[in-house]
């Protein structure tokens, strides 16, 4: 379980993840220190987002480590193989780990408040009431406090998302992950959600964010992974990352991806 | 001025006489009228005895059992049917064989042959043996047993492809959120799947039942006393053949109209948080909302 508060909330070593014959992780080494907001960056179909989901074993993987806050999720490790957890088990060890997904995946037929109180009512983690007082005080704080009573079909997309991400805190995760939180909304709906992942980051909690959003990777992480062909190109600080890359790819990558600053000639 | 705009000669729309919709309206009304004529005049029909037996004890007694095959075969159907759904989804080859074995034979066969089957099983299992203790077949299997049999089954293999087609229309989404917030299969399934189901389930259900309650007819040929066979043995007696068809034809009518009702109140009920198109844009959702408040 949990020890000393120097084991990396989130620690990789090696890890692989085939889909049938296509190798779409190829060894992955990470470590995020607890605390710390790491984004996860790079083209689509670079395995981002099946590594995050390797996270809280939503994806089996092959080989190698993956261990959060110093245990599997979805495995345990015997003689030095690895057995896959049963379900139930596997489901104990996932809710402590939250996830905000790019479709936002509410339930429709619940409202916005019902959303959040599910999960820790049905895993008798709180009563109802004090199930929706937490709620209560959750969408306050994603600003959704008077749509509590509204079915998400009644929500624009930037309000869904904030109330995933309630929905998500609901669990008290010591992990929270961003499977391109934004990539689904219309661009004006973008700065809400990204203002709220803000406000959790500077609350010191830790997230890995998978996203296209240079300027908040930029602006908001601790540390930035560039991903290419199932690999961790590059990783470090954003100052070095993003705005003095050492690899050749990661700066084609920044060039396409990042508007060039103000003034600068086309 | 206002005044100029209206003195202005502005054209009428005339909408255009549609003679050719006018004139089949007229046929069918004229046809509708003569059928009607032919079926009051009729000097064979004592309408008279209509209502005089709707409510006569024996066609009461056969309704209650009309009701309760339909019910208990609907019951068999709905239990059996998401055990194989159940069973088709499981990812085992198996298992998903086996129902798909069962669909494909009690959905393939007519009802009317497997209501025979199951009334002439002893000719094929005479008794069965347990430890020692011998059953008759022909004990057990009796015609309301039969009856249920074929109507539960037939109803199964076509209830498991309605749920199933059901638990497939929930978005694998709603399967992952359910899993990263740690909730089991069994509590994803009943408070986040199922109810998202059923909205889709329902609709053809209600189809189902109500044709159930027809189908149940069927079993009059193996002498279940539901309310075909009661009006048949009355007109066996007195002849008024037409008069007790419509009796029970006025019964099926009132009963399938009542399940109709049902099923709306079932399906508004189930549609909640589905009430606006999921993929509206979304500025115009948001100005709908705000305008109710």
């Amino acid at each position: 379980m949990s020890t000393g508060s120097d084991t990396p909330m989130v620690l990789a070593e090696g890890v692989t993840k085939r889909f049938g014959q296509t190798e779409v992780l190829k060894g992955i080494d990470l470590s995020v220190p607890r605390g710390k907001v790491f984004c996860l960056i790079g083209a689509s179909g670079s395995g981002k987002s099946t590594f995050l989901r390797c996270i809280n074993h939503l994806e089996s993987i092959d080989g190698g480590r993956l261990l959060v806050d110093g245990s599997y999720v979805g495995y345990e490790e015997r003689g030095g193989k690895l057995y896959e957890l049963g379900e139930a088990a596997a489901a104990a060890r996932r809710a402590d780990i939250g996830m905000v997904f790019q479709r936002f995946n509410l339930f429709p037929h619940l409202t916005a408040l019902q959303n959040v109180v599910k999960a820790p009512v049905l895993l008798g983690r709180l009563t109802k009431r004090e199930a929706e007082d937490t709620g209560m005080f959750l969408l306050e704080r994603v600003g959704l406090a008077d749509k509590a009573d509204n079915y998400p079909s009644e929500l624009s997309g930037g309000q869904q998302q904030r109330v995933a991400i309630a929905r998500a805190l609901a669990m008290e995760p010591k992990l929270m992950l961003f499977d391109e939180p934004t990539s689904a909304l219309d661009p004006e709906l973008v700065g809400e959600v990204l203002s709220v992942m803000r406000d959790l980051a500077e609350d010191g909690r830790t997230m890995v964010v998978v996203t296209h959003e240079m300027q908040f990777a930029r602006d908001v992480a601790d540390i930035v992974g560039f991903m290419a062909g199932g690999q961790i190109v590059e990783v470090g600080p954003p100052s070095e990352v993003m705005l003095a890359p050492q690899q050749a790819r990661t700066a084609a990558f920044l060039a396409r991806a990042m508007p060039p600053p103000p003034g600068a000639p086309p | 001025m206002a005044m100029s705009v209206q003195q202005r000669a502005v054209p009428v729309v005339v909408k255009p006489i549609r003679w050719g919709r006018l004139a089949a309206a007229a046929i069918a009304i004229v046809l509708l009228l003569g059928a009607a004529l032919l079926v009051a005049q009729s000097q064979n029909v004592q309408w008279g005895q209509v209502p005089a037996y709707l409510f006569d004890r024996s066609i009461l007694s056969g309704i209650v059992l009309t009701l309760e095959l339909t019910a208990a075969a609907m019951a068999v159907g709905i239990v059996l049917g998401a055990l194989l759904a159940a069973m088709a989804l499981s990812g085992s080859l198996v298992l998903s064989g086996i129902a798909a074995g069962f669909i494909w034979a009690f959905r393939g066969v007519p009802l009317i042959v497997q209501i025979f089957f199951w009334f002439n099983i002893a000719l094929f299992v005479p008794d069965l043996h347990f430890s020692g203790v011998d059953i008759s077949i022909n004990d057990i299997v009796t015609p309301p047993v039969a009856g249920l049999l074929a109507l539960g089954l037939h109803e199964a293999a076509n209830m498991a492809e309605v749920i199933r087609s059901g638990l497939l229309s929930v978005d694998t989404g709603q399967h992952e959120a359910s899993r990263a917030l740690g909730l089991t299969r069994g509590n994803a399934m009943r408070s986040i799947i199922l109810p998202q189901a059923i909205r889709v389930i329902i609709p053809p259900t209600g189809n189902q039942a109500i044709g159930m309650l027809k189908a149940s007819a069927i079993v009059s040929v193996i002498g279940m006393e539901e309310l075909l066979t009661q009006a048949q043995h009355i007109y066996a007696r007195n002849f008024l053949v037409i008069e007790l068809l419509i009796v029970a034809s006025i019964w099926y009518l009132a009963l399938t109209s009542i399940a109709t009702v049902g099923q709306h109140y079932l399906e508004r009920y189930f549609s909640r948080g589905f009430g606006r198109r999921r993929n509206a844009p979304a500025r115009r959702v948001e100005q709908q909302s705000e305008a109710e408040a």
